[in-house]
């Protein structure tokens, strides 16, 4: 309701966090976070904690296989003590739909023609919700397929744009996506400059669309370059070892 | 958990291909220009027990959406608004694919585009619906019934939700004391309207975008970008969708398709519901 409504942009122009519009929230990602997975990564921006597992290619039951392909298997899935509310295990309507956006914009670069009849299974859980929670997941799933070594056109970052208070903000936290006009996540393939995931939950002047898309590429190249210099180190630390 | 599904339906190779060639040469195999939509037609009422009801036949597929209005509780966090569910049903009448059961991901998908196209932008002002604040409400379901599907649900079961919506008659309240009760007998007041929506979705081949895509051209595209639009020319909405990717250039085209044929989506569904006698045949 709008008498509730907290003020998203404070008296000298920054945000309830104290970011600027452009800025990111602290990000944090590490790789090799789990001994069974075959590659893994934990994720966090900001308030938001997520971890994502790969396990494959492997076999998969033949009722699913597909003859020229793997298949992507993609479970986006929130723990019961994740927000503020607890939070029912079983998957919701919009689970359903994240795991289904998520999936697609990993078919986008994922080469799934190597490894006809397999599966290649991304698992996300996400483990404290503070916004963004399916942008970090895209990030931390596309870091832990690569740290299981499956072969990528590029790896992805993903980034959700918002409008609070009539500003284009980056990367909104939870009370910006509760309260603010727009929540447009984004997952940016940004090697080669292709975007992979695109939402818009909310309203926006076509003008205000075109800022929101720049900023959000923007952010989601920084993002990219932190994805690169994490799998970077841990090679490094492979080599130095 | 979402998996990679079949092509469906499975087509001749040289079909495929010639659809393709096709569409890279800027044409379509049922003779439309790329942003053409099928002939839509519309039957208004067609379900007298529902509240509003439409039929939205748009080429070959058929959708139906029935409104229903029942009295409930409101959501704990908007005390003084009523409530509006969309729900989507693929039912196995409609599709070989199609099987029994729950709403698979396909169908949320479709009914979560399209509730959030209608909440975003208030299309309908919720705070009109409110009977007793904090304690009773008007509950609003939108069922969007596919019933033959070639291709492009997401439109047709935008327009007929749409359309439904607007000729939706609340039944009478009989208010005596604490008790209320509808009285369907006599249905009056229209839902309150803030604006008309619609989404316009493109099937994607790399830069080039097809509008309204039908099952044959969905089979064959990879991607597909739905972009919802209001009467003030606002972006209420977007969905992409499907296995490939698209640049950011192809994106600021389909924005610039969506205001366009949005706009004239909207001007039929006005002209549908200004005269809807005219619509009342099935």
């Amino acid at each position: 309701m709008s008498e509730s409504r907290p003020r998203l942009i404070r008296e000298d122009g920054l945000r309830v966090d104290g970011r600027k519009p452009e800025d990111l929230r602290p990000i944090r990602m590490e790789v090799e976070v789990l001994k069974n997975a075959n590659g893994s990564a934990l994720v966090e921006y900001g308030g938001t904690k997520v971890i994502a597992a790969v396990y494959g290619p492997r076999e998969t039951p033949k009722a699913v296989q597909l003859p020229d392909r793997a298949v992507l298997r993609v479970r986006y899935h929130m723990a019961p003590f994740s927000t503020s509310e607890h939070k029912s295990p079983a998957p919701t309507r919009r689970e359903i739909e994240l795991s289904k956006v998520i999936r697609e914009a990993l078919e986008a670069v994922v080469f799934t023609d190597q490894f006809p009849r397999a599966s290649i299974d991304v698992f996300i859980e996400v483990l404290q919700a503070d916004g963004g929670t399916r942008t970090a997941g895209l990030t931390a799933a596309s870091l832990a397929l690569a740290d299981a070594g499956i072969p990528m056109r590029d790896l992805v970052a993903g980034v959700a744009v918002g409008k609070v208070d009539g500003v284009i903000v980056l990367d909104i936290n939870e009370l910006e996506d509760e309260y603010g006009e727009a929540d447009m996540p984004l997952g940016y393939a940004a090697g080669i400059g292709e975007i992979v995931l695109l939402q818009l939950n909310g309203v926006l002047t076509p003008e205000e669309f075109k800022k929101a898309v720049e900023l959000g590429k923007r952010g989601a190249e920084r993002i990219y370059a932190q994805m690169k210099e994490t799998l970077h180190k841990k090679y490094l630390a492979v080599l130095e070892s | 958990m979402s998996i990679t599904p079949q092509r469906e339906p499975i087509m001749p190779k040289l079909r495929a291909e010639n659809i393709i060639k096709m569409l890279k040469k800027g044409e379509r195999v049922d003779n439309r220009g790329l942003y053409d939509y099928r002939s839509i037609s519309v039957s208004i009422g067609i379900i007298g027990k529902a509240e509003g009801s439409a039929l939205v036949k748009l080429g070959g597929t058929q959708v139906i959406a029935g409104v229903k209005a029942e009295l409930g509780s409101p959501y704990e966090d908007r005390p003084n608004e009523g409530v509006l569910q969309v729900h989507a049903e693929f039912v196995p009448l409609a599709s070989p694919s199609f099987e029994p059961g729950p709403p698979n991901e396909d169908a949320i998908e479709v009914a979560r585009v399209i509730d959030r196209s209608l909440r975003e932008p208030r299309a309908i002002e919720l705070s009109k619906l409110i009977v007793q604040p904090g304690r009773l409400a008007w509950v609003i379901y939108d069922d969007v019934y596919v019933i033959d599907h070639d291709g492009n649900i997401l439109d047709a079961g935008m327009i007929a939700s749409m359309i439904a919506l607007a000729v939706t008659k609340l039944p009478k309240l009989e208010i005596s004391g604490e008790s209320v009760k509808i009285n369907r007998e006599v249905k009056e007041t229209p839902l309150p309207l803030n604006t008309l929506v619609t989404t316009v979705t493109m099937g994607v081949l790399g830069d080039i975008l097809v509008v309204d895509p039908s099952l044959e051209e969905e089979s064959v595209l990879d991607t597909f970008i739905s972009i919802s639009v209001d009467e003030k020319g606002r972006i209420v909405g977007l969905q992409k969708k499907g296995l490939k990717s698209i640049t950011p250039k192809t994106l600021d085209s389909a924005v610039e398709i969506a205001l366009k044929k949005g706009e004239q989506v909207l001007s039929f569904i006005r002209k549908v519901i200004s005269s809807p006698q005219e619509y009342m045949k099935w």
